[in-house]
């Protein structure tokens, strides 16, 4: 994939212009609620986290997942599912007269339906997902690995389509947000608001930790030349399944948070379309950037949001935008003024 | 487009209004303005509401209405997120249309927490009135109930007593199956078998083929949208109704069939609440919606649409307030309905909107004599009978 | 009259009848991409809009110029392969020399233009467009009632299918392309001009994408998301096949057919999934497809 904008500045300004804009990130993410519906607010940084989630895997390891909708979406079933009614279900193929699923319920004490569990759970389940697929896909590269996670995710959307847990259509609704740690209730918007901002900074952080590591480094690698970082004696396949799994877990945070932030979990988070809506945001905030993302969430949030009164013209403005991004902004917006100002974003 | 809306309504409210004791009020339409239920609800249904707003308001000056609309695009937190900030931001009291069952089940719990109003014509769930029923909520126009029970009934009656059932595979489609082949077994009909297709099918014929190797006499379609059309459209091409059997479209519009065209429709026997080209009253209402909605015609929750946001403007009025929902949606109860396109009406205890409903048979291309008649009326349904008992939803609401 | 796994004979081979017919159809739409990805390596996501850019041509062509069925699998083919062809001048001739990823996301994006457009203009409900009058009716073959129209969908996509592949594969013109494919400046050294040959081939796979539209529009709903349902399955029966193979696509066109066809009867639930399954499943075992070149 493209790479990243390379910085002719030296080191000591690269990280320093990232500090910069994450001060200004934290400030802007403080104040705004302040004026700004907060429910929106929150919706974008769980969109931004799935972002960062995605751009872990295609900016720095340069693999496109066509299929991450399934570790976000299912992780909101998780969580949905763990908050509302507190059990696991396992299905288990049955020859009754025909082929069907039969589900192993177990009920789990009621301590777990507490938002921190939740979230927990879900983001345990979004591993295991991402481990599985993972493991799967990884074999391939190029567009065959795309197709791969494409094939998957399809699978599971018809799955959670006819499982009865995730009740189709209708999704699971009026999900009880809970007191996180049995103290802060979140049906306040601002107790809500708060978790939502830690939890993405917690994440953001990490993000920013596991790709500025010796780690993140074998990643950059794989990315600009898998040959020869297997010649240097790096098992690559092992540093992709890692990134693979991270980035799924990472997704799942953010379809939990958003499971609670709307106390819904529906069809439209696994769907294909919610798929090509993070590679979207990615691709219009910047591939291989720290902030690219994050600010690809927000901007694609808030015209959809615009768009809605106009509601008939949001696929055509999605497509332009596309178009746009791949013929004439290929870095996108951070991408852009990364290249502009010389600095690394 | 709100904008222009807002103040036009504003200007013509302005003309007559007086200045003191004025009841203002916001209404939202909320519906499927770019995907599958655009032709159902979406546009045509804005159109609606703006007719109602215009005929009130001409006789009661002291109201002041805005008018507000977006598209949920058949997502739930597309839609919620929508409702929440119409409520907590915007200040709109009344949300209506919601065509798809799913955003319109979350938005009527949200309305229920904000303790406004939302009056559902799109969606179709029973259990909007049933066990998931509120205070907050009215089910307007028609539910799943209403339909299985209307043709199921209404069919096994004028000779069509044995049904094989093609479903769409997911909740939907099984809660009209089911509700479809009670109705039919309670009447003294059978049911000889079915088959589930998944959702968004593009190739019926295998299905069909077992359909027609039943021999049932009736082919029940519990699915919507293209589903159906492709449904009917193929069972045209395997000469399903040339070899005597018939289909019963059980959620099927009147966009649908125009879809379809009447060649291929011809003898789709289907329930509706409302029908354009029914009496004059409709008609001359239709001519008005059109010049909005050129060259379509509205279907039944356009006019739900229409029917409800009078009856809650008068309950408002009546208030002098549309702040408190749970009063309002009281008040709409307690006064009986009345409005040109449904005729008189009651709200029931559980939200649930009565009136008739009545059984079409779609015409053959002969029988069609003007753009849009498309319906032949094979039977009545009386609103006694055509929802579900009050006792039987399970509505918390309901005591007893 | 004998059974198995409990289904009479009768009414399996119908229903193979009908996946075989099926079959025809998935291989005529995977036939185009198959080709453009082949021969340009150009992931065509636009497969899906221009398959409902050629049926809602068949419906303009009827509607406003009283074109009827057999004009119009002249005439849409030609008038959205035109389309194809200025698509490819003005928006992916840029991307040759990049990542074929970025391709593909253009090619969605181009996607979602076309078919929001359409869906703003004509909602989403479909419009209608019968089986030409020479083609209704049907055959009544004993184990079931097999309509005229089905059967010359599959004599006419297999007519198809065969003629582009010995075009490809067995002419002069093909060899040339697939020359240039390979090296393309090697190629253009012969006086042989590359860009042309790729433009017209993109907009020969977009023509063959508009046929398949024609002949779904009399049985298929025709509407503006008609493509977008079934894009992701041509996808998959061309990766099944072999990216860059045309026989891979047009076989496993016709057996998936089958083995849909067979699902529907068994485990009718899963006949959607079944295409990922097997999709996984190949990948897996042989990367480059059951026919394919590259790994």
């Amino acid at each position: 994939m493209q790479r990243a904008a390379k910085s002719l500045a030296p080191a000591a300004t690269r990280s320093r212009s990232e500090a910069i804009a994450f001060v200004i990130m934290l400030a802007v993410l403080i104040v705004t609620p302040l004026f700004t519906y907060p429910v929106f607010l929150m919706k974008a940084l769980c969109f931004a986290l799935f972002a960062c989630a995605f751009n872990l895997l295609v900016g720095y390891v340069g693999l496109l997942s066509f299929g991450h909708a399934l570790f976000f979406g299912w992780a909101g079933y998780a969580c949905a599912h763990l908050a509302k009614v507190g059990t696991i279900s396992l299905p288990y193929p049955a020859f009754m007269p025909g082929l069907s699923w039969q589900w192993l319920v177990i009920q789990l004490p009621s301590l777990f339906q507490h938002p921190e569990f939740a979230i927990l759970g879900a983001t345990l389940f979004a591993a295991a997902l991402g481990l599985i697929v993972g493991a799967l896909a990884i074999r391939r590269q190029g567009i065959y690995f795309s197709m791969i996670t494409l094939a998957l995710a399809q699978m599971m959307y018809f799955f959670a389509v006819q499982a009865p847990f995730t009740h189709g259509e209708d999704g699971i609704q009026a999900v009880p947000r809970g007191k996180l740690f049995g103290l802060f209730d979140l049906a306040e918007q601002r107790n809500m608001y708060i978790t939502v901002l830690l939890i993405f900074l917690g994440c953001f952080l990490l993000i920013y930790r596991i790709i500025n590591s010796p780690f993140g480094e074998v990643l950059k690698a794989i990315r600009e030349n898998e040959a020869r970082a297997i010649s240097l004696g790096y098992k690559t396949d092992r540093y992709k399944l890692l990134a693979f799994v991270l980035s799924a877990t990472f997704a799942g945070i953010a379809g939990a948070t958003k499971a609670l932030v709307f106390q819904l979990a529906s069809l439209t988070d696994v769907d294909w379309p919610m798929s090509g809506e993070v590679i979207l945001m990615t691709l219009v905030g910047g591939l291989g950037t720290l902030f690219g993302p994050v600010a690809g969430a927000f901007f694609i949030d808030a015209l959809e949001n615009y768009l809605s009164q106009f509601g008939q013209w949001v696929l055509v403005v999605q497509g332009v935008i596309f178009v746009a991004c791949v013929l004439l902004f290929r870095r996108g917006f951070v991408g852009e003024i990364a290249r502009l100002l010389r600095v690394k974003l | 487009m709100k904008g222009i809306i807002g103040v036009a309504v504003l200007a013509t409210l302005l003309m007559g209004a007086s200045a003191q004791a004025q009841t203002n009020i916001k209404i939202g339409v909320m519906s499927d303005m770019s995907s599958l239920y655009s032709d159902i609800g979406g546009p045509g249904s804005v159109a609606a509401a703006k007719l109602a707003i215009a005929d009130f308001t001409a006789n009661h000056k002291d109201v002041k209405v805005d008018l507000v609309s977006a598209d949920h695009q058949n997502k739930p937190d597309v839609g919620s997120s929508i409702v929440n900030q119409w409520f907590d931001v915007d200040n709109v009291d009344l949300i209506v249309d919601v065509p798809n069952s799913g955003v319109a089940l979350a938005v009527s719990e949200i309305a229920r927490q904000k303790n406004k109003v939302f009056i559902v014509s799109g969606a179709a769930a029973s259990d909007l009135t049933g066990p998931k029923c509120n205070a907050n909520t009215i089910h307007w126009t028609y539910d799943t109930w209403m339909l299985a029970n209307g043709t199921g009934k209404a069919l096994v009656k004028t000779g069509g007593d044995t049904w094989f059932f093609l479903t769409a595979d997911y909740a939907f489609g099984h809660a009209l199956e089911r509700d479809t082949a009670a109705a039919v077994e309670a009447s003294g009909g059978k049911v000889l078998g079915k088959v589930r297709h998944p959702l968004n099918t593009n190739d019926f014929s295998s299905f069909l083929l077992q359909a027609q190797s039943s021999k049932a006499k009736i082919i029940g379609l519990a699915n919507a949208g293209g589903d159906t059309i492709n449904s009917i459209k193929q069972g045209a091409e395997f000469g399903i109704t040339k070899g005597g059997q018939k289909f019963a479209g059980l959620l099927v519009f009147a966009s649908d069939v125009v879809a379809l065209g009447l060649p291929t429709a011809q003898g789709l026997t289907l329930t509706e609440t409302w029908y354009w080209d029914a009496n004059d009253a409709n008609r001359t209402w239709t001519k008005r919606w059109q010049g909005e909605r050129p060259g379509k015609f509205p279907t039944m929750v356009q006019a739900g649409v229409y029917s409800g946001v009078t009856h809650y403007l008068k309950a408002a009025a009546a208030l002098k307030s549309a702040s408190d929902g749970k009063a309002t949606v009281a008040k709409m109860k307690e006064m009986p309905t009345d409005d040109p396109l449904f005729g008189k009406g009651t709200i029931r205890a559980d939200g649930r909107k009565i009136h008739d409903a009545y059984l079409y048979e779609v015409k053959t291309p002969a029988e069609s004599k003007h753009p849009g008649d498309i319906y032949t009326l094979r039977a009545t349904i009386p609103a006694a009978e055509a929802f579900r008992p009050l006792k039987e939803g399970g509505c918390p609401l309901v005591s007893g | 009259m004998f059974e198995i796994f409990g289904i009479p004979s009768q009414a399996l081979f119908g229903q193979l009848l009908i996946g075989l017919i099926n079959g025809s159809f998935y291989a005529l739409l995977s036939l185009g991409l198959a080709v453009i990805f082949g021969m340009l390596n150009i992931i065509n996501f636009t497969h899906g809009a221009q398959y409902m850019l050629g049926a809602f041509a068949a419906f303009f062509l009827l509607q406003y110029a009283g074109l009827g069925y057999w004009w119009s699998l002249v005439l849409a083919p030609v008038l959205v392969g035109i389309a194809g062809i200025i698509i490819e001048r003005l928006f992916l001739q840029w991307l040759y020399k990049l990542d074929h990823l970025y391709g593909l996301l253009l090619t969605f994006g181009l996607a979602l233009i076309i078919e929001g457009t359409f869906r703003n203009f004509f909602g989403s409900s479909g419009l209608p467009y019968s089986v030409p009058s020479e083609l209704t009716g049907g055959q009544n073959l004993g184990f079931m009632f097999l309509p005229n129209y089905r059967a010359w969908v599959v004599l006419f996509s297999l007519a198809v299918c065969l003629g582009t592949w010995f075009i490809i594969e067995r002419t002069k013109l093909g060899s040339y392309l697939r020359a240039a494919t390979e090296n393309p400046a090697l190629v253009r050294a012969f006086g042989i001009n590359v860009p042309r040959m790729i433009t017209l081939t993109y907009g020969f796979g977009v023509a063959l994408a508009a046929l398949a539209g024609v002949m779904a529009a009399p049985i298929y709903n025709v509407s503006p998301q008609m493509g977008s349902n079934l894009i992701i399955v041509v996808f998959a029966v061309v990766v099944i096949g072999g990216m860059g193979s045309i026989m891979g696509a047009i076989v496993t066109g016709f057996g998936l057919g089958l083995i849909e066809g067979l699902t529907k009867v068994f485990f009718p639930e899963a006949s959607n999934t079944v295409i990922f399954i097997i999709m996984a499943i190949v990948l897996l075992i042989r990367p480059a497809g059951l026919f394919g070149r590259r790994a």
